[in-house]
Order: structure tokens, then C-alpha cells, then sequence
């Protein structure tokens, strides 16, 4: 990727230990996360209370094949999912704080008055409404919009899913949601906008194999 | 307590077990094991005594005939001839009350949202005694730590910790939206709590007893976790 044209950021490798470190565990945790929720989601595979099951979703009844599934029944893949969730939450606290108290947040996070204009470009771009993309500074505004929603998505599953797994003692959070029913909508959806997001950027890395490497050594030093 | 299972037991427990659970269960250790612990014990810290589940309007209860109502014996349970429960245990007073005698003892109802294990919510109203009420009656000694409730619906119980117990919301229900239990939901006396998920719920109760060991549950020996709050 291009170099930042932050001087704060001189000498600094693209990709530091921690963001490596932070993402690669993400990878696994994300994957045991999605396969021990669909083992739950298996058991009652439908969205809305009983006798009222919402009417605008349309995979009601409808099972994860069982191929996208982790735990083998519902108890083990609770046990699963309540173990990973500690490592998943914690490791995006980590990726949380060393993004901001390290300034990298500056390269990274989408700031709209900054990002806006460049993300819309890049889209135009890859949409082919554009012949050259937009002048990047380390990334463009479309990875900074993509990079910055997906840990924010994180955030939402944390918060849903506790509202889930402790509807009356955690009360506040579940209302946030919309009660009980509303926090599952919330994180099947977050589940369902999290898969968008690593397909796309497994693509976009398939194209671009060189990031890999740099997700791993940390790359060259700005 | 007693573990011996027959072999008839053991298949309807077998069977009931793949209805909830599509599988038959594994002994949980190492890793999933100690977070299973951990997380335990993060259930009951976050668990406040005083802490209410929001109560709702009646009208909102879901229509009965979509409401689940899970047993694990071969038949729905029939309700036994001069059936009455045994409250029990570390207590100074034991008792055998009727179900009359219950009906008598000041009552309480609350329309609640419950919570099963496998993702579904449903709402209804619950008519019964606290549990803390009889407690009170029965008088606890010292040392009591859990609650173990015995049923008739072949081999299913369930144990308690205290503080859930005797929360103000956890009832011994005799009735539900206004009439009584219906046999599917229990009759003719069930546990009811705002603050558990529904395989903690004992329905077809026999036994209350007061005790100072954890003795597991019916679900919770194959894996279900044993606090089991929401």
C-alpha cells in the first residue's frame, strides 16, 4: 500500500506487530464465532417470538447446513461460542486500544469530512464509472469506511449477544436492541454483514497477494 | 442422590435429548471445560437479587397453542392420584402440602417473557407462591446453599443456587393466563422464574428440597450449563 503522508508515521512498518498480532487471531476467532453461532442458531432457526415470528424474514425454519457448523449440538456449540466470545471481545480491546493510544487510528479509521469524498471515488472506480481510482495515503477511503464498520459491527455483536445470553440481569442492553427478539435480528444481521465483509476482503486480497505477506512480516518501514 | 437409570429411562432421555438438542451429548473437558467454569462463575456474579424481569401487559401473553411445552417421559404426564409436594431438605419444618393448601398460602401472579435454551421467547402469565414464601414457612437452617427440585415427568430435576431461588419472581406456579396449569405446561404445580432458562423450570414438581450440595440436573449432567440464568 501507498505510503502515509503523515510524518508521524516514518519509520514505522505498515502493518506493526499488534495490528498482525490482533488480526490474525481475529481470523480464527471469527471463524469459531460464526460456525459454534450457527450450531445455536440450528436449534430454533427462526426470528421473532414464538406465535409471532417475524414476517419479513425469509429463511424462517430454514438450518444452517451443517458444514458451517461448530459444537455438534446446541450445548457444545454454546460451550464453544461462550468460550471464543471472552477471546473475540478482549482481542478487539486490545485492537481497540493499541489503534488509539499508538495514533494509528489517523491512517486507518474512516473520518467522513476526510474519507467521504476519496471512498465514494474508490467506488466509482471499481464500479468502472471512474478510469482511475482516487490518490490514496496509506488506504483509500473505501478500505478506511470498510476497515473502520467492520470493528464497529464487532462491537455490535458483543453488545447483542450479551443482551441475548442475559436478557433480564443485562435489561438495559437488550431494550437497546429491542428487546429479546429484536437483539437476535441484530446479531444474525451482524453475522450477515460480517460474512459480507470477509468475503470481500478475501477477494480484494486475492487480487492483491502481496498484502498477505505484509499482514505477516509487517512490510517495508515507511 | 440416586443416578441408577433404567434402560427405559435412559432411551426416553435419549430421545427427549435429540428432540432439544439434535444430538446426544459429550462430557465437556479441558479448555471448553475450564470456560464453562469461568463462565459460571461470570453467571452468578452478574446475577442481582434485585434485579426484576420487566413485567407485561397480559394482553401480550403469546397464544397458548404456540407456547412449547417439552417433557421427557414416553407420554404427556398425568397428574398422580393424591398427588401433594414434599418441601424438605436442611429445613426445621418439612412439609407435604396439597394443592389446596398451596392455593391458600398468599399468592402472587406475573406476566413474564420466557426464555428457552434454544433461542425461542414466548410470553405468559404465571399464577403461584413465591418460593421464598414457602421457604419461610419451611424455615431454612444454616448451610443451605442450593435448592433441588424433584418431578414426576420420569427422571427430570433440577438443581438451584439459592439466590435465584428465592427471588421474588421465582414462583411455584399452579396457574397460567388465568386458569389452571394445563398438563402440557406442568399441572398440576411447576416452577416458574423470570430469571431462568426453561430447561431450569421443573414442571410436574414433586419434591422442594433444601440442601447444601449441588446435585446437578436432568439437562445439565448431559451438558447444559448449570446456572442456566438470563
Amino acid at each position: 500500500m501507498p505510503e502515509s503522508h503523515d510524518p508521524r508515521f516514518k519509520g514505522r512498518s505498515e502493518q506493526p506487530l499488534a495490528i498482525r498480532l490482533v488480526h490474525w487471531c481475529n481470523a480464527v476467532f471469527i471463524v469459531l464465532m460464526a460456525g459454534s453461532g450457527l450450531q445455536i442458531l440450528a436449534a430454533y432457526p427462526s426470528l421473532g417470538p414464538r406465535g409471532a415470528q417475524y414476517w419479513w424474514y425469509p429463511f424462517q425454519g430454514m438450518s444452517p447446513p451443517s458444514w458451517m457448523r461448530l459444537g455438534a449440538w446446541l450445548g457444545g456449540g454454546r460451550h464453544w461460542h461462550f468460550a471464543i466470545a471472552w477471546f473475540f471481545a478482549i482481542n478487539g480491546a486490545i485492537y481497540l486500544g493499541y489503534v488509539f493510544l499508538s495514533g494509528e487510528w489517523r491512517r486507518r479509521m474512516f473520518i467522513p469530512w476526510r474519507d467521504a469524498g476519496g471512498a465514494l471515488l474508490q467506488f466509482m472506480y471499481y464500479l468502472r464509472l471512474r478510469k482511475t481510482p482516487p490518490p490514496e495515503d496509506f488506504y483509500n477511503g473505501l478500505q478506511r469506511l470498510a476497515y473502520t464498520s467492520v470493528v464497529f459491527f464487532g462491537l455490535v455483536m458483543v453488545l447483542s449477544g450479551l443482551a441475548i445470553y442475559k436478557p433480564v440481569q443485562l435489561h438495559f442492553l437488550t431494550l437497546l436492541f429491542g428487546g429479546y427478539d429484536g437483539a437476535r435480528v441484530v446479531h444474525l444481521g451482524g453475522l450477515a454483514l460480517i460474512a459480507m465483509f470477509v468475503a470481500s476482503h478475501l477477494v480484494l486480497v486475492a487480487m492483491h497477494p502481496r498484502e498477505i505477506v505484509t499482514m505477516v512480516t509487517g512490510g517495508r518501514h515507511e | 442422590m440416586s443416578k441408577l437409570l433404567t434402560r427405559r429411562k435412559f432411551i426416553a432421555g435419549a430421545a427427549a435429548a435429540s428432540i432439544l438438542a439434535g444430538c446426544d451429548s459429550h462430557p465437556i473437558k479441558g479448555f471448553l471445560g475450564a470456560m464453562k467454569d469461568w463462565n459460571q462463575g461470570f453467571e452468578s456474579a452478574i446475577f442481582l437479587p434485585s434485579r426484576m424481569a420487566p413485567e407485561l401487559p397480559p394482553s401480550s401473553a403469546t397464544p397458548e397453542a404456540a407456547f412449547p411445552a417439552y417433557f421427557i417421559s414416553d407420554e404427556m404426564p398425568d397428574v398422580p392420584d393424591n398427588w401433594s409436594l414434599t418441601v424438605g431438605g436442611l429445613v426445621d419444618h418439612p412439609m407435604t402440602l396439597t394443592l389446596d393448601q398451596l392455593r391458600k398460602l398468599p399468592g402472587t401472579a406475573m406476566c413474564v417473557r420466557h426464555h428457552c435454551v434454544e433461542g425461542w421467547s414466548a410470553v405468559a402469565a404465571w399464577h403461584g407462591v413465591r418460593l421464598s414464601d414457602v421457604a419461610k414457612l419451611a424455615s431454612l437452617r444454616a448451610g443451605v446453599r442450593y435448592v433441588e427440585f424433584k418431578s414426576f415427568d420420569e427422571g427430570y430435576w433440577s438443581s438451584w443456587d439459592l439466590g435465584s431461588a428465592m427471588h421474588p419472581q421465582t414462583l411455584l406456579a399452579y396457574g397460567m393466563n388465568g386458569h389452571d396449569l394445563a398438563v402440557g405446561h406442568g399441572a398440576p404445580l411447576r416452577l416458574y422464574s423470570a430469571v431462568k432458562l426453561g430447561y431450569k423450570m421443573v414442571k410436574y414438581l414433586t419434591e422442594v428440597n433444601f440442601l447444601a450440595t449441588n446435585t446437578g440436573g436432568y439437562w445439565e449432567n448431559q451438558g447444559y450449563d448449570w446456572f442456566g440464568g438470563v
